[in-house]
Parts: C-alpha cells; structure tokens; sequence
C-alpha cells in the first residue's frame, strides 16, 4: 500500500513538474538581477527599520509587561483586576487590529496622533508584546521559590528593593528562553505595521518587498524579503533550541 | 544601642494566629531576655515555627502584640523593615540567594539597606564567614555547596547585618544527619558570645546543653517552660512526658 502510494505521488509530482515553465517560474520569483537591485537598501533601509520596530517593541514591551506582571501578583486587589484585564483584552483582539486602533483610529478620534515616524507602530508593538510579556514575567517570578523573599524581607529590604534585587534577577534567567522566542515572534510581527502609510526612511522589510515588487511586477524583491528575514530569524531560533535545552538539562 | 544583658528584647502578649478558620496560636505569652537562649520544642503542627515566623512578621498576627525592644512589629505603623535588622533569621530551607556568590549573599543587604561602604560590607561578611569557617568558599556559589555549608552561610548571612537577636527555624531538619553537627556547632559558639536566640527545634541535645530557657509548645499554647534540667528531665505535662517519651 505504502509503495503505491509513494509510486502516485512520485508520478504526481512529474507530471505537475513538466506542467511548470521552470524558467518563466524562476525568472518571476528569483531573477538575479532583481535580487541583486535590492541591496542594499534591503539591507540599510528595510532591515534596519524591522530591527527598529523590533527593538521599540520589545523594550517597551518589557517594561509594560513588568510593571503589569508586578500588577497582577499585587496583594492588592484593583491592581490584580486591572493587571488581568488589560493582559485579557490586549491578547484577546489580533495585532493588525490593535495597529489601526492606534495608527488609525485614535488619530480620527481625537485629531492627536504619536508623534515621530517609528511612533504609532512602535507603541502598537509594544503594548501587544506587553500584554503577552507579562505573563512570561509573572510565570518567571511564581517559579522563583517562596522562601527567596521571605529571607530577602527578613534582612530588612523593602518588597520592592527585595523584588529587584533578589527575585527578579532569578526570574529572568527562568524565562530567557520564553523571551527570547517571544523577540523572534515580534521580529515578525512588525511586518504587520507595513499596513500604516510610512515613508521610504521608515519601510521595514514587508512593506519594502511589496512596494518593489508591485513596481517592478515580479516576486522577486518579496521573496528577497522573506530570505532577509529567514537569515535575522534562523539563528536566533537555534538559540532559542539551545537556551531550552540548556534549561531543561539544570532541572 | 545594644540591648543590656537581661532587658527583656522579645515580648510575645496574648498571640493569636488564625489561618483561615484554623486557629494555630491560641493565646502565646512569651520572652526572650538579651542574651539569653530559648529553645522552643513541640511536636509538628504545635505553631512553633509559627510563633517564630511572627516575631519579624514575616506571618502576620490576627491580635496581641509582639514587642522587639519595646517596639510593637505587630503595628500597622512600626518599621518593619528597620525593625528586622536587629532580627537575624535562619530558614529550614537555607534560602541563600542563588545568584549570587557566598559573600555577595553576606553583602547585598549591607550595602542596599544599611547603605554600609564596600569596604565597610566586606570586611563583616569576611569576618562572618571565618566565624562559621567558610573563609575559603567566599566566591563559590551556593549550589556547590553541602546542605551543612550553605546553612552556616546562611547563618554567616543573618549575623553580617549585626543582629541584635537571632531566631533560628528547624535549622537543621533539611540537612543529612551527619551535617547536623557542624550548624550546631556553630550555633553552640554563637552561644557561647552572648547572642540572643530563640531556636526552634528538634535536637534535644542541644536544648539540654546550650538552652538557657527551653519552652514546650502543643496545639497552639505554651504548655511548660523553664531550664532545660528541670523540665527535659522532670516533665510535669502529661503531654511533655508523652512528647519526650516518642523522641527517645
């Protein structure tokens, strides 16, 4: 049975194969010539400002989700709630979403809108890395064990002296892995912000790849695109796998 | 100002502690002079380390009133955490700061909250740690170390605030049994300088030699107390007789 099935399969993808115009598929999706056209502004542009967002993204997103998983193991109760309610809300509606809100919809309501050409997308990124960061960050302190604030306060330190310097250090080493595979998801969550309208300084890397090749009406420059952010993601995804690794092997 | 030898420096007055509906102290009238050592003995669940646990607050009192040199830390506005500087406190659990090093464990609280110089930090821990003899472990970090070493860090950690009373918490229940001696030990000198302690545990020997005061605790109350000859070796309780008769 097996066999056969191989046997279909082999022949099905020859057939489908002999269909394809091979070299009208490589021309439209891989001409050197179109590739080699994309650097470097692929690489000083484009890439620069996918780690431009990622880096306001992540950042940001760090203190959000600190100060709201500090929230949420409060003792006291409205900060809980609030805590609780913004990490629901924030991950409850898509990213894309949150985006317009932010480039588009404020803006419309209220005529303000965030001032600095990275500043709509950058704050869109951020509180939805928050809402996500801060239950990592919470997760990392609960597994930080009990006793390690009991001694903390009991040599004197204020809860939030003994936070900082005592359980927060031990927490983060608990999450790096988390984090850090939470920083690769952003890297390509920012292709999302590719639907504000941005100038040519601030294209990151999707909106780049779009713009070149609806003007030059071939794949080429997106899958460039795509092969950039491949080689920004891959190692850190090995990292990712060591880190994990590592982890596992010092419990 | 260090208490004098004798001043009464913990007060326990008509302690209640309530866990939820549960009431573990039931009324604890107790204390510790400078300078004296009090073991307190009881079987598990007795609220022991409850009581213990309260005196720096680190359970808080459903009513009476705990004074630390006459100042009440059951008080909603009592400093605290000034207040538990002058406390040392040693854990079943060791509890040492896994991310740090030996001395770095000895030094953080001395430089963030006494806001001691570097110097000034470095030279007490060092001191601290020739004292429970760990000299040349300074810069290991504590997982490399035995259950019996870590604990006397941890004790080395308690005394580098100077203290001016010490409460000990099963201390060595955690550890191997052939590692319990080297923290009585040190326990024994610490003793034999003056330091007031108050120390909850199961080692008889050790209340029966080092103990000025030895206090039986049973289902949340004080049931005896007094020198360690007297009530170890001639229990008036039924239930200190029935308590010392399991141990031995």
């Amino acid at each position: 049975m097996r066999r056969v099935a191989y046997g279909v399969a082999i022949v099905a993808t020859v057939l489908v194969g002999r269909q394809v115009n091979w070299a009208d598929l490589t021309d439209s999706m891989f001409r050197p010539s179109l590739m080699a056209e994309q650097f470097p502004k692929i690489v000083t542009i484009a890439a620069k400002n996918t780690l431009i967002f990622t880096f306001f993204g992540f950042v940001g997103g760090l203190v959000i989700g600190l100060i709201v998983a500090i929230m949420r193991i409060s003792q006291a109760t409205p900060f809980r709630i609030v805590g609780s309610v913004f990490v629901d809300v924030i991950r409850g509606i898509p990213l894309l979403v949150w985006i317009l809100i932010i480039g588009f919809g404020i803006p419309i309501a209220t005529g303000a809108r965030i001032p600095g050409s990275y500043g709509a997308g950058s704050v869109a990124l951020a509180i939805v890395a928050g809402g996500y960061m801060a239950e990592t960050i919470r997760a990392g302190i609960e597994a930080v064990p009990r006793g390690q604030m009991e001694a903390a306060r009991s040599v004197g330190m204020t809860y939030s002296r003994a936070m900082w310097t005592i359980i927060l250090p031990q927490a983060f080493r608990i999450i790096i892995p988390p984090l850090t595979n939470e920083l690769v998801l952003l890297i390509k969550d920012t292709s999302l912000v590719s639907v504000l309208g941005v100038t040519i300084g601030t294209m990151e890397l999707t909106k780049f790849g779009r713009a070149a090749s609806a003007s030059a009406f071939n794949a080429t420059p997106l899958i460039t695109a795509a092969l950039v952010y491949l080689i920004i993601t891959l190692p850190m995804i090995r990292v990712v796998a060591v880190l994990e690794k590592r982890a596992a092997q010092s419990r | 100002m260090s208490p004098i030898p004798g001043d009464p420096v913990i007060e326990v007055k008509n302690l209640h502690k309530y866990f939820g509906d549960l009431e573990v102290l039931k009324g604890i009238d107790f204390t510790v002079a400078a300078g004296e050592v009090v073991c307190v003995i009881g079987p598990s669940g007795s609220g022991k380390s409850t009581l213990l646990r309260c005196v720096n607050r680190l359970e808080i009192a459903t009513s009476g009133s705990i004074l630390i040199e006459g100042q009440d830390i059951t008080d909603i506005d009592a400093d605290v955490d000034a207040l538990r500087t002058k406390i040392g406190m040693v854990f079943q659990r060791f509890n040492l700061f896994p991310h740090l090093t030996v001395v770095e464990n000895l030094k953080i609280a001395q430089r963030k909250v006494l806001k001691r110089s570097k110097e000034h930090a470095d030279e007490v821990a060092r001191a601290n740690l020739e004292r429970v003899g760990l000299t040349e472990k300074s810069d290991a970090f504590p997982r490399t170390l035995s259950g019996g070493q870590q604990q006397r860090v941890a004790i080395a950690r308690a005394l580098s605030m100077e203290p001016d009373m010490m409460l000990f918490d099963e201390v060595t229940s955690a550890l191997d049994p052939e590692l319990v001696g080297e923290v009585l030990a040190v326990m024994r000198g610490l003793a034999e300088d003056g330091m007031t302690m108050m120390v909850v545990t199961h080692e008889m020997d050790f209340a029966r030699s080092v103990a000025d005061r030895v206090v039986f605790m049973d289902a949340g109350v004080v049931c005896e107390e007094g020198p360690p000859g007297d009530i170890l070796a001639n229990p008036q309780t039924e239930r200190l007789q029935q308590f010392l008769r399991v141990l031995t």
